[in-house]
This record gives structure tokens, sequence and C-alpha cells, in this order.
């Protein structure tokens, strides 16, 4: 018999909130933006288990929606991180504080 | 949460813990680690480690999705930038824009897992059984999520490839140099220059 869905639930959980603690404690942007990818993946854990345990193939059809979002949204996300660092010194995230155009 | 050892083979149970321990070892590299390169290599694990755990649960296209997309696609853009700009410098992480963030933060986090640990006490899964579509054996697992992606979920399909172009288009526009006549003409004046004093100082020498 496989494992039992709460035990992955509570794996997800974990990388979820540490993924949120990176956001919150880090302040390079790259660094940054790899913890949302954690958070991201924490969420497709929770949606493939839960694919298993209501016998539904429509969280694992969410799951791959979310894995063709993340990738436009790294794309669209370094492209302005490189946009903004280009003719800066460091990554750090409070530097662009001042957002005029 | 029920007995973890009771009722579980034992290449299951090995598998998912040697996963969960790779996973939030990972995770945590991405957090602590001070040198952004280790981070996206921690993140590697990670996104191995669930995909792992994707196999383990009978989603084996999700799993190479996950392997060819994040850790062959998404990864490699991101080392792409941090050599590409050199941001791999020290962060100033001693400056906080708010006093005590980092406290607070962890504070929440610790919240957050424990009501999360909470909740595991009772429950997890509640709410209707199959309502898109039933995993049933006979079909494999590809066949039935592309069963499912073209005819139930087809216009959230389509959606995606204009979600598709959209970034593509907002990753050319970001990408492009708006001031580029002015940049060539100082490279172009900067590298002769630059060569010229190296050659001097070899000359010198």
């Amino acid at each position: 018999m496989t494992i039992d869905g709460s035990w992955y639930l509570a794996l997800a959980a974990v990388l979820f909130t540490i993924g949120a603690v990176g956001v919150l404690v880090r302040r390079n942007v790259l660094v940054m933006f790899m913890c949302i990818e954690l958070m991201l993946n924490a969420a497709n854990l929770t949606f493939v288990t839960f694919s298993r345990e209501l016998n539904d193939i429509g969280g694992q059809v969410a799951v791959f929606f979310v894995l063709v979002v993340a990738a436009a949204e790294v794309v669209v996300g370094l492209g302005i991180i490189v946009a903004i660092y280009r003719h800066r010194v460091g990554a750090t995230a409070d530097d662009p504080h001042e957002l005029r155009g | 949460m029920g007995g973890l050892v009771a009722t579980v083979s034992l290449p299951d149970l090995a598998t998912f813990l040697v996963a969960a321990v790779i996973l939030v070892g990972g995770a945590l590299g991405v957090v602590l680690g001070r040198n952004p390169v280790h981070a996206a290599l921690s993140l590697v694990a990670t996104l191995l480690a669930v995909a792992v755990l994707f196999v383990e649960e009978n989603a084996q296209f999700l799993a190479a999705v996950q392997i060819i997309v994040y850790t062959g696609a998404i990864v490699v853009l991101f080392l792409f930038v941090i050599m590409l700009l050199g941001i791999d410098r020290r962060e100033r992480a001693l400056v906080d824009q708010f006093r005590g963030q980092r406290f607070v933060a962890l504070g929440l986090g610790a919240l957050v897992l424990a009501e999360v640990l909470l909740l595991g006490t009772g429950h997890w899964t509640t709410g209707a059984h199959a309502t898109t579509g039933a995993l049933n054996r006979p079909l494999s697992n590809v066949a039935q999520l592309g069963r499912a992606i073209f005819t139930t979920y087809l216009l959230p399909f389509e959606i995606t490839s204009a979600l598709l172009v959209v970034a593509v288009v907002a990753a050319v526009v970001l990408a492009r140099r708006f001031d580029a006549p002015h940049d060539d003409e100082r490279t172009l004046e900067g590298d002769p220059a630059g060569d010229a004093g190296d050659e001097s100082e070899v000359a010198g020498r």
C-alpha cells in the first residue's frame, strides 16, 4: 500500500512555509524568485496528492497549467530583473524602491 | 495523520523518506545559501525530489514535465541570469527595510507551519470524488491527462497558448536596450582604449 496522502500534504506545507519565509527573509531578488518557485512546487504537490486522494484527473491538469504559467512567469520576471539591474550594482530588493519611469 | 509505518510497503516508505529529506534539505539550501548559484543548485535538488514524489503518486507525465521544464529550462534560465548579470555578489543581508523583519517572518512561518500541522490531525481530504474524470487503471496516465486537457479543459489550454505568446512578446520588449546607439558608441570607444592600455602596460614591462 502506498503512503497516506496526508504525509504528502504535510510535506507540501513544510515546503510552502520554507518558500514563504525565504521570500520574506532574503533580499536577493533572484533568490526571492527561487523561493516563489518553491511555493509553486508545494502547491503542485498538493494538487497531485488531492488528485490521487479524490481519484480525479483534474488536479493533474491543474498542475499542468501551473507549470505553463510558471514558465511564462519566470521568463517575464527574469526579463524585468535583467532590465532593472543592467545598469545597477547589486541585486538587493530594496534598492529600486523609487519606481519612477 | 495515520500510522506511517504500519500499512506501507518498505520501498514506498524508503522512496518517500529519501525524497522528503532531499526536498526539505534543498529548500533550506535555497533559503540559507549565501551564493545564488548554490541556491539554484539546491533548487534543482528540490525539484527533482518533487518529481520523484510525482512518480510515487502515479503522475508519470507530470514528473517528466517537471524535470524537463523546471530543471531543464527554468533553473538554466536562472543560472543564465545569475552569470550574465554577475549578480553573485553578496547581498546587503544585514540591512532590513523594516526593523525586525526577519523575526516577524520566522514567527509567521512557524505560525503557518503549526496551523497546517494542527489541521493534519483531522481529515485532510474532503469533497466529491472523480467529478471530472476518474483515475481508472486501464488508461495510461498520459492518455488520461491528454483526454482531459483536450476535452474538458480545451478552452484553458487554448488560453495558455495566448499566455505563452504574450510572455514571449513581453520578454523581447523587456530585454531590448532602449538606449542602444548610445551604448554601442560607448563600448566601441571603450574597448580599443582598454586594449591599448593593456598593450602599453605590457610594452612598459
